[in-house]
């Protein structure tokens, strides 16, 4: 097993591949809140939405027995939690209208303020809920 | 076509989330964990996501997309509470189980009960947004 790093960046290039297709071809964003935040609301039910769903859902299903089966999420099993961080991150991304792939890998690239501003605030907000949990309440 | 591109997009999207770990919700944790033991992944994932993104925007000077259609513009740089508060929001919940939206969507098919829980969630967050967007753009206009 390579280093860890080695897997991240390569799996990284492959991310920033796929926004850049979209954005080449098809002329958008690919932000996955916002994907599927469209979907959801029904402000944009087309077809191509679904088919890049059916891409980031497929292709793992497919490719990750073959290749990389050790692969897990990892999740915690406190049910609790995983439905109180599923509400946050969805209200969060579609207030703030961005998440990880928006507002970081293709905000940033393109030297958008919103982009990096929302990113510095996710990652320091994430930063402060892990180290708060982890080491002074010891909850996760 | 854009049926096409935007399915090759989600399949790249998805094999990078796979092969890069950004599914294993220790490591996101672990990257977070800047008091605990650090773990750097995420910023080689982001780097090298951006270094393909960095060309992509420059090729789209003078040019319109492949299947039509106009670049997105930039946006007027808005700082306003819905990015700020949006964002803290997002990442507490991020900080508190490890995952986004992509690699929520990219694990489904091997994050068990709670991967399927935690999606379900976070749509009912999506959901419940422009109310709660509606709310704070009123305490913004009240004070």
């Amino acid at each position: 097993m390579q280093p860890e790093w080695i897997w991240g960046l390569g799996g990284g290039l492959l991310i920033g591949l796929g926004a850049a297709v979209y954005l080449l071809g098809n002329g958008r964003i690919m932000g996955a809140s916002g994907i599927l935040g469209g979907l959801v609301d029904g402000s944009d039910r087309s077809l191509e939405r679904l088919a890049f769903l059916a891409g980031v859902i497929g292709i793992p299903l497919l490719l990750r027995p073959l290749l990389l089966p050790e692969v897990q999420t990892h999740l915690t099993s406190n049910i609790t939690v995983v439905i109180i961080a599923g509400l946050l991150v969805g209200l969060g991304t579609r207030i703030a209208n961005g998440c990880t792939s928006g507002h970081g890998v293709c905000g940033i690239s393109r030297f958008s303020l919103r982009g990096i501003v929302a990113t510095i605030v996710y990652i320091m907000a994430g930063g402060i809920t892990v180290a708060l949990l982890r080491h002074v309440w010891g909850l996760i | 076509m854009r049926f096409l591109i935007s399915l090759l997009a989600g399949a790249l999207f998805g094999t990078g989330l796979l092969i890069s770990g950004m599914t294993d919700t220790t490591k996101v944790q672990g990257w977070l964990d800047v008091f605990g033991q650090w773990d750097p992944t995420l910023a080689f994932v982001m780097g090298g996501a951006i270094v393909p993104m960095l060309v992509a925007w420059r090729l789209t000077a003078n040019r319109r997309p492949l299947n039509g259609g106009y670049f997105p513009q930039k946006s007027a740089p808005d700082l306003g509470r819905r990015l700020i508060f949006g964002s803290v929001l997002f990442g507490m919940g991020w900080g508190l189980a490890g995952l986004c939206p992509g690699p929520a969507l990219a694990s489904l098919s091997y994050g068990g009960i709670g991967g399927f829980v935690f999606l379900i969630a976070m749509i009912a967050g999506m959901v419940a947004a422009p109310t709660l967007g509606a709310q704070l753009d009123r305490a913004a206009n009240a004070a």
